[in-house]
């Protein structure tokens, strides 16, 4: 698949390819020009049949020649650069907003009423506006088939903007280093007609279903990125077999102490994650989650974790 | 360290021992142990980037865990930037040929060279100390980029003071070079008369004299932030992680100016060699070194135009980029112009020089499509990036280093190699480095992120070929250490012009003796290339 062959899966698509028809156009010449003169001059002026050099020490006409010429060639290239960009920073007034959250390593997106999804569900043909928000570190919102990208910054609210024109699935990919599971932070774009796209947001029953509410709550703060719930070692201890589990952690005056895990210590390692940290994890990588896990959402989650032995 | 082709005189046989080359000052000797110092960093980086390569075969684990690509990837980036790339051809060729190039016999001030040399091995050490303290190297990327680096429980720290502490050994050789331009060339030596290698030295230093401070303050507020918890970088405790980006990029654009001048400027010296004639253009190539200098200051910014930062200023950044890219075409131009009815020996260095022109294009009109907002804005972190920079460093300043190893080999060591084989050896590096990066750019366009230890598998092809040319690379840097290898200790005795240069260097002994000169020096009215004085 070469997505440079995608005929305009966004709005974006056609400025951002024809820049790159543009400046790749002149530069294959100038690189096969040059090349081949550089090579031209080298067979034709070898010494067997060319033994005496010329010593010709410069060209005033030549230099202005190819001092103007090149900056009137970039400046063609900044132009379609900027031409096919300006459209990306102006953002319609009536584009959809969602909201979306980035954390090691996951999306999370949040729509205006209240709807919840961790892959990007948009009507066709319409504005979208994306708010970008970080929990944690440096993420960058990329679709390459949408010719879009811009990172999200914690502590700062990044915007992007984009109309899905074709129906269809594509990649979203985190394109900023984030740590161990930088290249595992997809998720995808899916573009639906408007009337499906409506009926998909009004079903707001869909998120969870019949699973057991504390994995829901699990799910939706991406607790599974670090902690697996089928025994594997990610980031942070796996959820399997944890509860009531004897664990070696270090506290804050960094002796090293032994806990059973228990309700209280699993809500101390989700409020307050790096006040005793399980020995052999790092300290500082997760954040805690006092404003986005409730008192009951706690307990939820902790009654699902008793189930998981 | 005494075995190359001896004459009584040559600064080899002055004095022997270990203690008289780790505390000489002479600069040839200083040239000498940066060149095994840094060529050893060179292995270990090419060995890290090969693991690379080897795990980016397929699609999921191959060789070894997400946590430790990480680090290599970081340690690759950190070797071959702070210990390779940016000292490589000043501390090596500057060192050694600097003095000889423009007539006198040593350096301004020789100690601090001395000294410069032990920063550099002791920046060094604190970089491979964070492999065997704490909790392994850092897993960071090269850049060091907040908030991550603040965060994360690897020895960034460890890894930040190595590149501060490198900081100064680049510091002190700029200092050095641009008092030594400024004071101590030879009576008949006016600025004009002064070969192209001196003038791109002397643009370089001063960028490592202004630059390179601000990337030791930055470097050092990340290390504040970490052992202290300053807010400065982190917005949990306060601080900007955009700020860290551009004090990074204060620093680091200029930086790829430091790592690819001194290379366009041994390009410029080995054209006319083998061209046998004058340069062409000679003050343009001069200015264009001193505009790439100062122009490169004010670029920084086209490295976050993904960032956040504002609309206006991306568009600033973008068009300031683009200026810098015309001084670069004027020296492509006036290099292929000096092969215009030359009497054109081909030989092994010129072999590079032609790969070094070919290369360095594609990196610079690769660069143009960085620079570009609406390009950049898909390309930007993504493989095509990472191709980008190694044409330019790799393509370019790597294989202007190989060249000038060959082309000064037998000046150093007074033997030549044998060319045929170095000949086969340039070729499989050729080959090899081009099946390697030109996929990356492929790759990139289509969409893959760089830092990425697995990938989608639409992305497998051009990885695979990638990892082949690895090899190939790999195989054609082998046989070019084997064969000078050999040629230090059983080459042909050289002489002292094998090849009927016009420089300084090529007016005395192979090896220099230890003052440099055995008779003054001629020095032609014409300019540095003047192949009328016979």
């Amino acid at each position: 698949m070469n997505i440079l062959l995608s005929s305009g899966a966004s709005n974006f698509v056609r400025g951002v390819d024809t820049s790159f028809a543009v400046i790749l156009g002149i530069s294959l010449f100038f690189l096969i020009g040059i090349t081949g003169v550089m090579i031209y001059f080298v067979i034709r002026y070898r010494k067997r049949h060319h033994p005496e050099a010329s010593q010709i020490r410069g060209n005033n006409k030549l230099e202005i020649i190819w001092t103007v010429i090149p900056t009137l060639l970039v400046l063609v290239m900044f132009w379609y650069g900027w031409t096919g960009y300006r459209p990306m920073r102006n953002i319609p007034a009536d584009a959809i907003p969602i909201k979306v959250t980035a954390q090691m390593w996951s999306w999370n997106f949040e729509y205006a009423n209240g709807k919840v999804s961790d892959s990007l569900v948009v009507p066709l043909n319409q504005a979208v506006k994306l708010d970008l928000f970080s929990r944690d570190v440096l993420h960058s919102l990329y679709i390459p088939a949408f010719r879009i990208k811009e990172d999200v910054v914690p502590g700062k609210n990044n915007k992007m903007w984009f109309i899905g024109q074709e129906e269809g699935s594509y990649d979203i990919l985190c394109a900023e280093y984030c740590g161990l599971r930088h290249a595992y932070m997809l998720s995808k774009v899916v573009v639906i007609p408007e009337q499906e796209y409506y009926e998909w947001l009004a079903d707001t029953t869909s998120v969870g279903g019949d699973e057991h509410p504390g994995l829901t709550v699990i799910k939706t703060n991406a607790c599974i990125s670090c902690h697996s719930l089928d025994g594997s070692r990610l980031v942070g201890p796996s959820f399997r077999g944890i509860w009531g589990r004897r664990e070696q952690v270090v506290n804050p005056e960094g002796e090293e102490i032994t806990v059973t895990v228990d309700g209280d210590y699993i809500r101390r390692a989700i409020y307050e994650p790096n006040a005793e940290v399980v020995k052999g994890y790092n300290k500082g990588l997760m954040i805690s989650y006092k404003e986005l896990i409730s008192e009951e959402e706690l307990t939820r989650l902790t009654e699902y974790l008793q189930t998981l032995q | 360290m005494s075995i190359a082709a001896s004459h009584p005189s040559s600064f080899y046989a002055d004095k022997r021992g270990i203690l008289s080359w780790i505390f000489s000052t002479d600069h040839k000797r200083i040239g000498l142990l940066y060149f095994y110092a840094i060529f050893a960093f060179f292995l270990v980086g090419v060995v890290l980037g090969l693991l690379m390569r080897l795990e980016l075969i397929a699609p999921g684990r191959t060789i070894m865990e997400p946590q430790i690509y990480n680090q290599v990837f970081t340690l690759h980036g950190v070797i071959m930037i702070f210990l390779f790339i940016i000292p490589v051809i000043p501390a090596i060729f500057g060192n050694f040929f600097l003095p000889i190039m423009i007539g006198t016999d040593d350096v301004a001030f020789p100690k601090i060279n001395l000294l410069s040399w032990w920063i550099y091995v002791i920046g060094a050490i604190f970089a491979l100390l964070t492999l065997v303290v704490g909790d392994g190297p850092a897993d960071t990327g090269w850049t060091f980029y907040a908030p991550y680096s603040v965060k994360t429980g690897t020895n960034v720290t460890l890894a930040v003071l190595a590149a501060f502490i490198l900081g100064f050994s680049s510091i002190l050789t700029g200092l050095n070079f641009i008092v030594t331009i400024h004071r101590l060339r030879a009576p008949e030596m006016s600025w004009f008369r002064m070969p192209l290698f001196a003038w791109a030295l002397y643009a370089t230093s001063w960028i490592q004299l202004l630059a390179t401070p601000i990337v030791g303050i930055t470097l050092l507020m990340i290390v504040a932030e970490r052992v202290f918890g300053i807010g400065l970088f982190d917005p949990a405790l306060g601080g900007d992680p955009i700020l860290y980006q551009h004090l990074f990029w204060i620093y680091s654009h200029p930086a790829v100016y430091i790592m690819v001048l001194p290379a366009m400027g041994i390009i410029s010296e080995m054209i006319p060699t083998f061209a046998k004639r004058t340069i062409f253009g000679y003050r343009a190539i001069v200015w264009s070194s001193l505009a790439i200098a100062f122009i490169g200051y004010f670029v920084w910014g086209h490295h976050m135009f993904t960032s956040g930062m504002s609309g206006p200023a991306r568009v600033v950044f973008s068009l300031l980029t683009f200026l810098v890219a015309v001084p670069s075409a004027i020296k492509v131009f006036n290099w292929v112009a000096t092969l215009y009815q030359g009497s054109i020996d081909v030989r092994t260095p010129l072999l590079y020089t032609m790969a070094f022109i070919f290369q360095f294009l594609i990196g610079g009109l690769t660069g143009l499509v960085n620079g570009a907002l609406a390009t950049d804005v898909h390309v930007h972190d993504t493989y095509f990036v990472v191709g980008h920079f190694h044409y330019v460093m790799f393509g370019g300043t790597a294989f202007a280093f190989f060249g000038a190893m060959h082309y000064w080999f037998p000046k150093m060591f007074g033997r030549m190699y044998n060319e045929r084989t170095a000949n086969t050896a340039f070729t499989l590096l050729f080959i090899g480095f081009n099946i390697l990066y030109f996929p990356m750019l492929v790759v990139g366009i289509m969409g893959m992120p760089r830092r990425y230890y697995d990938y989608l598998p639409e992305f497998h092809l051009p990885n695979v070929i990638s990892t082949i040319g690895s090899w190939i690379l790999a195989a054609g840097l082998i046989l070019m250490i084997a064969n000078l290898i050999v040629a230090r200790r059983k080459g042909a005795i050289a002489g002292r012009n094998p090849w009927g240069g016009v420089t300084l260097e090529w007016q005395t002994p192979s090896p220099p003796p230890q003052h440099n000169f055995d008779e003054t020096p001629r020095l032609s009215e014409k300019g540095p290339y003047d192949f009328d004085l016979k």
